[in-house]
């Protein structure tokens, strides 16, 4: 049951953009999501969506798998949506007791709804072709210059990595935890809200406890095996810069420079 | 009276790249009071088979029916069948979460509707059956040692007073004396109440000890099922898919090589014991 939640999940693949250095995926990512706040009229959408099936036909994830992540903004899409459907003024097309529909308002949901979906596939291709552990080793040297100024990137980095990777591993739990309780006659979906909350008592403790248990046996693995920070620790795999690299760098900034110009113009 | 599964398959996460076929078209009949072993490694849908059995996992295709009835039936209670077909996962003290032991106990049968009076009453017979002395109680789950945390995690199932009762490797993380103990507790358990039993496990000298039938998993399908005697006497092909036999049995197969008068099929030290003194006495030499 838990197991379908794929945003923020890596499929691997052989693909153009699973080759690619995660530096230059994360400053790719960045960009489009930049440009997706800048582009304007039909031109930039069509711009903007042609660049987002095209990343999406190279990545070879199914286009299915990607629009399951999507479920999870549902509720969000939703809010957005009709906020911007009632509360933008203009002119009123549909008018109901004091709330009035405007054409403007039709057209800033339409954009605002097309711009999140837009940004959560976009997002999550970078996911879906990174592994957890290459997108930290990118975000860590991408962020590197920030250390003169005393940010602790090393530590940042690795307490990204370690969060992520407890993700898959508190999921499976709770499916464990949660199939014992069912097993002894717990009940997690009828009542009221009070019920369902109390419902969650015997989830809750027992995962809690297992995460604190887990974070322990952790940094009792790490001081065993002589982890002390960041300092004079090298990688196994260093992270280089390919020519595929350089030639998406060239391809995300002419995109980017396409984008501006059709905003500008 | 049993459980039925009839062409039983699973397949995890459906269409994805992580496809992977758990169980492929399991036939099994389960009848009442039997005690049975599952054996298998790691990844051979043992775990995924007795989850089948209680309905928490739902089969992809394929039936399954306990004391006659359809558990996939719209009619059907699988809430109630969780009580009748219970479940001891693995690692069990993970899920304790009451203030105190009895408290933890008395949830399920609360979960079945029973008042309060009658749920603590089934939890005192159930703590009393796992052998825990009364002193300990009411006090937290977590004070407690692993091998005393499991036992409350049992009477905790068996508070529901199964007619099924399964454990996926009860002994596991165990020193011997406390495996010794639970299992010795889970047989007396299927010969006073004639609780059928089923038994998931990783250890050969647990099952030929205890077990009247044994299930060998391999790659999602029934590989042997027989009485564990049959089952080890093909040690060699249970080696290949990484299991073993006991290691009595591969001393009397090395006895018999070099000669000596014994039964190869023994799987359990008594057996063993019996057969090599049989051996000496027909060869007429002093017993010491």
């Amino acid at each position: 049951m838990l197991r379908d939640i794929t945003i923020g999940q890596y499929y691997p693949a052989e693909s153009v953009l699973h080759k690619l250095d995660p530096r230059t995926k994360l400053m790719a990512t960045l960009l489009y999501m930049v440009s997706l706040f800048v582009f304007r009229g039909a031109p930039g959408f069509a711009v903007v969506t042609a660049a987002l099936c095209l990343v999406i036909w190279l990545s070879k994830v199914p286009f299915g798998y990607m629009v399951k992540g999507l479920k999870a903004i549902v509720v969000i899409l939703l809010i957005t949506a009709v906020f911007n459907l009632f509360l933008t003024p203009g002119e009123a097309i549909f008018t109901f007791w004091k709330l009035k529909i405007t054409y403007e308002g039709l057209q800033n949901a339409g954009f605002m709804v097309i711009r999140l979906i837009y940004l959560i596939l976009g997002s999550s291709i970078l996911t879906l072709t990174t592994t957890p552990n290459q997108l930290t080793d990118g975000l860590e040297k991408s962020m590197k210059p920030l250390n003169k100024i005393h940010v602790p990137v090393h530590e940042i980095a690795m307490m990204m990595s370690i969060a992520l990777r407890f993700i898959p591993i508190l999921i499976e739990e709770t499916d464990k935890i949660m199939k014992a309780q069912l097993a002894r006659g717990a009940d997690f979906e009828s009542g009221n809200l009070l019920k369902k909350a109390k419902s969650m008592v015997p989830l809750l403790v027992p995962l809690f406890i297992s995460a604190f248990r887990r974070a322990n046996d952790l940094a009792m693995a790490m001081e065993a095996r002589c982890y002390h920070g960041g300092e004079g620790r090298t990688k196994m795999k260093p992270l280089k810069y390919r020519r595929l690299d350089g030639t998406a760098y060239i391809i995300v900034f002419v995109y980017f420079a396409i984008v501006i110009w059709i905003r500008i113009a | 009276m049993s459980i039925i599964l009839d062409k039983v398959n699973y397949v995890y996460s459906e269409k994805t790249a992580y496809q992977i076929q758990a169980l492929k078209d399991i036939s099994l009949k389960i009848e009442d009071g039997e005690f049975i072993g599952v054996i298998g490694h790691t990844g051979s849908g043992k775990s995924t088979l007795i989850q089948h059995l209680n309905g928490l996992m739902r089969a992809t295709s394929g039936g399954i029916y306990y004391q006659g009835q359809d558990i996939y039936d719209q009619d059907f209670s699988r809430h109630k069948l969780r009580g009748k077909v219970g479940l001891v996962f693995q690692y069990p003290e993970h899920q304790l979460f009451e203030t105190t032991i009895f408290a933890d106990v008395c949830f399920g049968p609360k979960n079945q509707g029973f008042c309060k009076k009658d749920a603590e009453l089934k939890a005192f017979t159930a703590l009393r059956s796992v052998g825990l002395p009364e002193d300990y109680w009411y006090r937290s789950p977590f004070e407690l040692s692993g091998g005393q945390k499991r036992r409350v995690a049992i009477a905790g199932v068996l508070a529901m007073e199964p007619e099924v009762l399964i454990l996926d490797e009860p002994t596991a993380g165990l020193d011997p004396k406390g495996r010794d103990e639970i299992l010795d507790q889970v047989a007396k358990l299927h010969q006073e109440r004639q609780l059928t039993v089923i038994l998931v496990s990783h250890s050969m000298e647990d099952v030929a000890k205890y077990v009247e039938r044994l299930i060998v998993m391999n790659q999602g399908s029934v590989l042997f099922d027989g009485t564990p005697k049959e089952v080890f006497s093909h040690y060699q092909k249970l080696e290949s898919v990484g299991l073993a036999a006991p290691q009595v049995t591969y001393l009397m197969h090395d006895l018999r090589k070099h000669g000596m008068q014994v039964q190869g099929t023994a799987t359990t030290l008594e057996e063993a014991k019996h057969s090599i003194l049989q051996a000496f006495a027909e060869k007429g030499k002093p017993i010491c």
